[in-house]
């Protein structure tokens, strides 16, 4: 069943503003699945962060997605769901906004790995 | 020494030789498992390292798609509405496989296409060239994204088995090992008190069977004497008893 399920290929799920979303979807990965239901979500402005949570919980819970990007700035509003998610498939990955440049520091995972690497790794 | 640090054990020889056995074979555990968790943790830092430079590469991928992106915009207006609403079938998706280091199963992405673009259409009145650029570097964006999820996948499912191969070896090391080398301290001690027992009951034993052979030589002693005595007796002739066959002549029975 796993097998089947990995054979069948997953999804990219992304969490983004709209640009970041049209982005991606030009890069091909959006799909509505049978329920009609997409695999991005459009961050606006005024979207309330329950809205955030609830459809990245929805995206972590998927079967049918393995990877979930979410930009920097909002992974920051929803960060104790980021770090409460703890299982390695899917992997939240964290991407750079448009208006907000990487920050490595606020990365979940990189925040894990801290005190395992010096300072010079990042350069 | 309470049973709490050490094995609930009877202390026979036969235990001794199989804590024994278990003592080498927790030492074994320990270094095979040590040998595990180095591995792992090589393959870690080289994970960690990848994961480092393809982020700062995600960086300068993600500026180059979103400046390709206001470009396409400024050119072809702007077409996100389109884009958000016509979507249809995922050209990009994923496959997972799996590597193995060290016996951790490491889950590994892989991309592939298949469909067609569903944004054939999309710029066709304007901005075309822009837009298959934009198309190209955000396919680019992803096919990194893929490979830096299963790095980050991977670092977070060795980061797991690492702990777990710490807790191991340190329970090894500092609970089993203790814990046997403690039992079979026990069993010897319980050993050479139980010889030092029987050495003692056996001397005891000895010193009855002393005794019993030294009343047991006086009676006999008391016996010989006793034979002896009735030999010497009896080598006195006895002239007056009378004898059946001696050839002496007797009295005529007179009926």
């Amino acid at each position: 069943n796993k097998m089947a399920a990995s054979r069948a290929g997953k999804l990219l799920a992304v969490i983004g503003d709209e640009d970041t979303c049209t982005g991606f979807l030009l890069g091909g990965i959006g799909e509505l699945n049978k329920h009609r239901q997409p695999n991005f979500m459009v961050v606006e402005k005024d979207t309330p962060t329950g809205d955030i949570e609830e459809q990245l919980r929805l995206f972590l819970s998927r079967k049918d997605i393995a990877i979930v990007l979410i930009s920097q700035s909002i992974a920051d509003v929803v960060r104790y769901v980021i770090d409460a998610h703890t299982d390695p498939i899917p992997s939240v990955l964290e991407i750079p906004s448009k208006d907000a440049p990487y920050d490595p520091s606020k990365d979940s995972i990189l925040r894990r790995a801290k005190g395992m690497f010096s300072a010079e790794d990042f350069r | 020494m309470s049973s709490h640090d050490r094995i609930d054990i009877f202390p026979s020889r036969m235990n001794l030789t199989i804590m024994k056995t278990r003592l080498k074979g927790a030492h074994k555990g320990h270094s095979l498992l040590k040998k595990k968790a180095d591995a792992l943790k090589m393959k870690f830092h080289s994970i960690l390292r990848k994961i480092i430079e393809a982020k700062q590469l995600m960086g300068e991928i993600m500026k180059e798609a979103a400046f390709s992106l206001a470009e396409a915009k400024f050119s072809g207006g702007d077409f996100s509405h389109v884009v958000l609403q016509n979507v249809g079938k995922a050209q990009m998706k994923v496959r997972s496989k799996t590597d193995n280091v060290a016996g951790v199963k490491l889950p590994v992405f892989e991309h592939y296409e298949d469909g067609s673009d569903s944004y054939e259409l999309t710029g066709l009145s304007r901005g075309g060239e822009q837009l298959s650029r934009l198309k190209k570097n955000y396919s680019k964006a992803v096919k990194l994204l893929v490979e830096l999820a299963s790095l980050q996948t991977s670092f977070v499912t060795l980061d797991e088995s690492i702990k777990i191969t710490n807790r191991r070896v340190n329970a090894i090391e500092h609970v089993i090992i203790p814990k046997i080398e403690r039992t079979i301290s026990y069993i010897i001690t319980e050993l050479d008190e139980g010889e030092r027992e029987e050495f003692f009951r056996l001397k005891k034993i000895q010193q009855k069977k002393e005794v019993i052979r030294e009343a047991q030589e006086k009676v006999r002693k008391d016996w010989e004497k006793e034979k002896e005595a009735r030999e010497v007796f009896s080598s006195i002739p006895s002239n007056h008893v009378p004898s059946m066959l001696d050839d002496k002549e007797d009295e005529d029975l007179l009926f």
